[in-house]
């Protein structure tokens, strides 16, 4: 890690300390009130006609790490994109920030530090709760925080180049959502029709979703999404250097 | 009706952003996709409905969907859009340099959003019908029950509106909202909960508008729809009194 | 003064913003404006000149006092009124999504025209705002000039009798300017009364039949440009400049030359009926200027001495 990366990470930091309140409510409320309604009400009809599919596991314990890999997920989109976009615009963090001896680079590294500083934080704190519940394991923790960057990295490197704010609310909804939706975490994906779930091994939320589940080939996982991680990184490097060079 | 105009300005600017509209319906529909070939399949049949017989899990949700879709656009249009378009846009300035007044501005905003709530929901209505959903034809009057809950919510949302100080208050928003979307028998029948909840849960204006459009497209013709649509008429009828005060003494400033 | 005759007419008129801090932006102020006149207000920031347009302009309820336009109560008759004004605010609220042809037919629709009758005028009013070639182009995408030209033009759709300008050229490039006073020239002719603000002189002496100065929300002084002048200031005005380690300095020594003097952060202006004179009386001081220059006084000046910070002898 190069120092200079420090100083993009201690101005994310300043800002969090301000505002660290409303965003907390955000990230760690929404899931928790899903797991809520979805484990609990939902749950009550889920567990009465005891599906196969779930190996006679509740569907609060099955609901439980797949929220907590989602909203890693969300997490990774909510930092990795609107943050990254206004402080890449004219007038934003970024712009000051090349001005000093930080190359775009370290302003790249620097904000990611951050992210999986907040992803650790944030999706500690829901685990936390869901503990409580009995609906995951703390050994979920690692994996939620590599889906958040798995997801932050790639979209930081779009999103610094990208000109119109209405692209990332477009990825959100038509990438993001249906991500969600189809990737294991409201159901399991054996019962996705047969080429659909050949295609769910292309989700990274799905390799997420079975890493805090603990199911499956582990290291593959790992793998997936360490590679999108890297490949994130080095796109994030060019394009960074790209739009606040130019 | 010099507030018809704003309805005018609504449409002049879709026309170059239509495709939001659409984006709308897409988030329902992603959500009916997955409910139907996922946790459908977990839940099978609900049988906690009363007044009728067991549904498929998909046709229960379907009614809530578009009802949570209705309530999200109007209150996206009365609250979000409309405090860009009084605190960045200023747009309602210029307005009020022409003959139109504070109250015309209510209403026109209003009335827009009511126009494309009923819209949006007949272009659900056509998807869900083609997927099979719709139980009964009186699912029909699912139409006018959405212009209903977007009447109720954009005269809420132009309340709300006036309270806020800044882009942060927006998110208080939100977490009243998200909370009444999973607890209001969303995804799943009131039955569930412990009597004194369900008296809680009764209360909330999602919960009615999901009763309006339930039971209609359900083929379950019970005095419910009524107390729903009274319900609703009522809440639209206060919200609309108070916004126009409101929004006008905002707007005067 | 006055009271028949006037357009506008404006008695104790008063704004207080509620705070907190409660503000008094314009505090009981009294003017008229004359059927087919061109009136200015002049005044620093903060003076609560654009407060006072947007009293006129029907969008801002006054807290005291009386304001009548076109005959009319601005209070209780406020579409009847607006119906008849014309509105440049301070800034552009343009439709930034809509394209430079839609703002106009939309803000013509606002006031009840047909689709026909503001598509006749549009074409007009592109011209003259020189926009004819972007009528097409989204709002957003125009340059700031272009923004204003096109806030003048759509303020034309309803062919107003009274034409509200708060500091219309702001931002304008030279030749931008020069036509819109040009068409202001025209529009007064055709016997449009128009009420206007500004921060340059040249223009407000171009363009105003009368003017007001306004400062801290009071008029300070009012009348034509040439009276304001021969009023307020001498004939001629001697500019001093100094290096900036001796500006003070040189202040305290000039002090006597001429009627008055006037220290700027950068200059001294000593107001007298003979500059050459002066300026032989500074040499006798012992004042070594870096430049030195007489000229007339004109309207700068006035603002200057009105609304500045003065050495009176
Ligand atoms: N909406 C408002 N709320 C509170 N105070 C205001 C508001 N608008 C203006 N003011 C205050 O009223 C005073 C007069 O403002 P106004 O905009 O009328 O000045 P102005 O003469 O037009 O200045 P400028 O030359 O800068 O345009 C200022 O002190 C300003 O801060
Ligand atoms: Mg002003």
């Amino acid at each position: 890690m190069s120092v200079p990366a420090v100083h993009e990470f201690g101005y994310w930091w300043h800002r969090y300390r301000r505002t660290w309140r409303g965003t907390a409510v955000i990230s760690i409320a929404n899931p928790l009130l899903f797991v809520t309604a979805l484990g609990f009400g939902l749950g009550r009809l889920v567990d009465e006609r005891n599906s196969a599919y779930l190996h006679g596991g509740s569907y609060l314990a099955f609901i439980g790490p797949g929220l907590l890999a989602a909203s890693a997920m969300q997490m990774g989109f909510i930092h990795g994109s609107g943050p990254v976009f206004q402080s890449a615009r004219v007038g934003g963090n970024y712009r000051a920030a090349v001005t000093t001896p930080m190359e775009p680079s370290d302003i790249f590294t620097g904000h990611l530090l951050f992210t999986a500083f907040r992803a650790t934080l944030d999706s500690a704190a829901i685990l936390l709760v869901l503990l409580v519940f009995g609906a995951a394991s703390p050994a979920a923790l690692p994996g939620a925080v590599l889906t958040a960057l798995a997801f932050a990295t790639p979209i930081s490197a779009y999103a610094v180049s990208t000109d119109r704010p209405a692209k990332l609310s477009a990825l959100f909804r038509f990438v993001i959502m249906p991500l969600y939706m189809f990737s294991g975490t409201f159901f399991p994906a054996e019962q996705l029709p047969g080429p659909l779930r050949a295609l769910v091994w292309l989700s990274p939320l799905w390799h997420g979703t079975e890493l805090c589940r603990g199911s499956g080939p582990i290291v593959i996982h790992v793998l997936v999404l360490l590679a999108l991680i890297v490949a994130g990184y080095l796109a994030g490097r060019r394009s960074y250097t790209r739009r606040l060079t130019a | 009706m010099s507030a018809a105009v704003l309805v005018e300005r609504n449409l002049m600017i879709y026309k170059h952003t239509w495709y939001v509209l659409l984006a709308e319906i897409f988030e329902p529909i992603l959500y009916l996709l997955s409910i139907g070939v996922g946790i459908g399949v977990l839940v099978g049949s609900v049988t906690g409905v009363t007044g009728g017989s067991p549904v498929r899990y998909a046709a229960f949700v379907a009614p809530a969907l578009l009802a949570t879709a209705a309530m999200n656009g109007a209150m996206n249009e009365t609250t979000f859009l409309m405090f860009g378009k009084l605190k960045t846009d200023r747009t309602y300035e210029s307005m009020l340099a022409t003959p139109l007044s504070e109250r015309d501005v209510a209403l026109g905003e209003i009335a827009w959003a009511v126009l494309r709530g009923t819209l949006v929901s007949l272009a659900f209505l056509a998807v869900i019908t083609a997927l099979g959903l719709v139980e009964s034809p009186w699912a029909i009057l699912v139409v006018p029950g959405a212009a209903l809950i977007a009447f109720a919510f954009a005269t809420a949302g132009v309340v709300v509106v006036t309270f806020l100080r800044d882009w942060q208050d927006m998110q208080y928003i939100q977490l009243v909202m998200l909370p009444m979307f999973l607890f209001a028998t969303t995804f799943y029948p009131l039955s569930v909960y412990p009597r004194p909840v369900q008296l809680v849960v009764q209360w909330l204006p999602l919960y009615q508008s999901i009763e309006l459009l339930r039971n209609p497209a359900l083929g379950v013709l019970s005095p419910r729809i009524l107390v729903a649509a009274v319900y609703l008429a009522a809440m639209g009828a206060l919200c609309l009194t108070v916004a126009v005060r409101r929004l006008g003494r905002t707007l005067a400033a | 003064m006055n009271h028949t005759g006037a357009l506008v007419s404006a008695r104790g008129l008063t704004k207080i913003y509620e705070g907190p801090p409660e503000h008094v932006a314009v505090g009981g102020i009294d003017f008229d404006v004359r059927r087919g006149e061109a009136f200015g207000f002049l005044g620093p920031n903060g003076a609560g000149k654009s407060t006072t347009m947007r009293m006129i302009g029907c969008v801002s309820p006054r807290s005291g006092g009386e304001l009548t336009i076109l005959g009319h109560d601005a209070a209780r008759d406020r579409r009847t009124i607006k119906a008849r004004l014309g509105s440049v605010p301070q800034d552009d609220t343009l439709d930034t999504e809509l394209t430079v042809e839609e703002n106009i037919l939309i803000y013509g629709r606002y006031f009840g025209l047909r689709r026909d009758v503001i598509r006749e005028r549009t074409d007009r009013l592109l011209e003259f705002a020189r926009l004819t070639d972007k009528r097409a182009s989204r709002v957003q995408d125009l340059s700031g000039g272009m923004r204003r030209r096109l806030t003048i033009a759509r303020s034309l759709v309803n062919e107003p009798d009274l034409l509200l300008l708060d500091e219309p050229t702001t931002g304008l490039d030279p030749q931008a300017r020069h036509l819109l006073w040009e068409r202001l020239f025209r529009l007064k002719q055709d016997g449009v009364t128009l009420i206007l603000t500004t921060h340059y002189m040249d223009e407000a002496e171009q363009l105003c039949d009368r003017l007001a100065v306004m400062d801290g929300g009071r008029i300070v002084a009012h009348g034509s440009p040439r009276e304001l002048i021969e009023r307020y200031v001498t004939r001629e005005v001697l500019e001093l400049r100094f290096p900036l380690d001796r500006h003070e300095q040189a202040a305290e020594k000039a002090r006597g030359i001429g009627e008055r003097i006037e220290v700027l952060p950068d200059r001294l202006l000593c107001y007298t009926s003979d500059g050459e004179a002066a300026l032989e009386e500074a040499g006798r001081r012992g004042l070594d200027p870096l430049t030195a220059l007489v000229r007339r006084s004109g309207l700068e000046d006035v603002f200057l001495t009105l609304t500045g910070r003065t050495l009176i002898e």
